[in-house]
């Protein structure tokens, strides 16, 4: 099924966390993100037994702390901010190597660095171990608003178009002399976003029309959607690792 | 017993685009059940948009269309039922296929006249059956050729089982053997066929009849042969033949 299909983050194995139903996996992964989210920076112990559940399952879903940390470095971009927070924070102040930091600052940088890569983690184990057509899938099944599962599925489809446009353009400019290697040629990229916006912008239209065409109502016929939902015993399953997660945030916020 | 009503009956449509500009200028055409008509014209003349009228995606300033006897109006039931008698094959195939999956996307039709289970998957085999893309069902139609993917465009349609299959400018971008597959399809199809197209061998290939719209108006209708032959119609509507090529030995592109 979809085969080829924009599989960049999918690890097409088998492995017992391949086999839970997208829905029990996504409500895992956000019910453990937000107890991350929830634990006080102070509680250091408590971010070592997260990465310790990212681990295990990491293990048992086959995917390799390499795979795991190469791709966790798409977070860099957001987490910069936070290594000048030591540098600029106000108040109490510690000596580190000679130079004096924010106590306040290193705290929030902490913060951030670890609460994102943590949910960086366990997005990526969802990503490695559901592919993207059941993600919609299991999005549809927990009640997702019908509008966002619609737009996720036709990104999941053109991607593949605008991406393929995107090169074509490319092509047609570097074909008339086009240099993107230079930064001062970076205008001709910049109006190619423009024009590809506006053709993406117009492709949607026509794409609509299309829809509407074939007795499209505003909502997809839900028929294909495969596999049977989870039950029980899944959900209890995939459960395990975000009670855990809440057990861990609950003593932290009791001990701090 | 009642006369069959023609497969489309468009009186007087008038059409003014919301700035002003008129697009249709009073167009009147029948189309009888079985027919295979070329709708010709150059581009600009409005045949699109005629086209975007016939399932009542754009509605007439004046005038009205029935299809198979039945007015297109606006309430749902009227709209649902028009759109599953048109079937429109738009001109970028990467417009009308969204899903991931070329069966899925022969299914989205159908599904929405509501048909499931086997019934459904019935109808999905028998339209791919029609276009000779079977064994392709399972395929991502980004994945597929230009050729292919308009003959699953065509499929897209099909399965709805209209009652009158409308092309918008089926034969562009097809190499030569795509074209002459497609031509070998639609010829097979037991449905009313109306082509909207410039490519004037396509339509004395096809079609019998012919009508030629330019300015918002027809300006001919009759025989295909006929109007082909008519010179100097076809120069009055920018509709020219192909040069007629007869590639002889000893002759070099230079003329010497």
């Amino acid at each position: 099924m979809g085969a080829g299909h924009a599989h960049v983050l999918y690890r097409e194995t088998d492995s017992p966390v391949h086999r839970l139903p997208p829905e029990v996996k996504i409500a895992a992964m956000v019910a453990f993100t937000i107890a991350v989210v929830a634990t006080p920076r102070e509680a250091l112990w408590a971010f070592g037994a997260y990465a310790l559940l990212v681990a295990a399952v990491a293990a048992l879903a086959r995917v390799t702390a390499g795979w795991l940390l190469l791709r966790s470095t798409i977070e860099l971009p957001f987490v910069l901010f936070a290594v000048a927070l030591p540098f600029i924070g106000a108040g109490e102040r510690v000596d580190v190597a000679g130079v004096q930091l924010s106590v306040d600052g290193l705290y929030g940088a902490w913060n951030i660095v670890a609460k994102g890569t943590l949910g960086v983690w366990a997005s990526l184990l969802l990503a490695a171990t559901t592919s993207t057509r059941d993600l919609i899938v299991g999005l549809d099944r927990l009640r997702c608003p019908q509008i966002l599962i619609q737009i996720a599925t036709f990104m999941l489809r053109y991607l593949d178009v605008l991406v393929g446009e995107a090169r074509r353009m490319r092509l047609a400019r570097i074909s008339r002399g086009d240099d993107p290697r230079f930064v001062w040629q970076l205008r001709g990229f910049a109006a190619g976003i423009g024009a590809l916006f506006l053709r993406a912008f117009e492709r949607g239209e026509r794409v609509y029309l299309a829809m509407l065409s074939r007795g499209y109502t505003g909502r997809l016929p839900t028929v294909w959607q495969g596999s049977a939902a989870a039950t029980t015993g899944q959900w209890l399953i995939a459960a395990t690792v975000p009670v855990m997660a809440a057990t861990v945030a609950a003593t932290a916020a009791v001990l701090t | 017993m009642q006369p069959t009503p023609p497969s489309l009956d468009v009186r007087g449509v008038r059409y003014a685009y919301p700035d002003g500009h008129v697009a249709l200028h009073g167009v009147d055409l029948t189309v009888t059940r079985g027919e295979r008509v070329a709708l010709l014209g150059p581009n600009g003349a409005g045949k699109t948009t005629l086209v975007l009228h016939l399932n009542g995606l754009l509605t007439p300033t004046e005038g009205h269309i029935a299809v198979g006897g039945l007015a297109v109006g606006p309430d749902r039931a009227t709209l649902a039922e028009i759109r599953r008698r048109v079937g429109i094959v738009f001109q970028d195939p990467d417009d009308q296929l969204f899903l991931p999956t070329v069966a899925e996307d022969v299914a989205f039709g159908p599904a929405n006249l509501g048909l499931r289970g086997p019934e459904l998957t019935a109808r999905v085999d028998e339209a791919l059956a029609a276009v000779g893309m079977s064994e392709h069902r399972d395929r991502t139609p980004h994945h597929l050729s230009f050729g292919q993917r308009r003959r699953v465009a065509v499929a897209t349609v099909l399965a709805m089982r209209p009652e009158i299959l409308v092309l918008d400018e089926p034969s562009s971008n097809l190499d030569p053997a795509a074209r002459r597959e497609l031509a070998g399809i639609l010829r097979t199809l037991p449905v009313t066929l109306l082509m909207v197209t410039h490519d004037l061998p396509y339509a004395f290939e096809l079609c019998d009849r012919s009508v030629i719209l330019d300015g918002g108006r027809i300006v001919a209708d009759g025989p295909t042969p006929m109007l082909l032959d008519d010179e100097e119609l076809l120069a009055r509507h920018r509709l020219e033949l192909p040069y007629p090529f007869r590639p002889t030995s000893g002759r070099t592109p230079t003329g010497q």
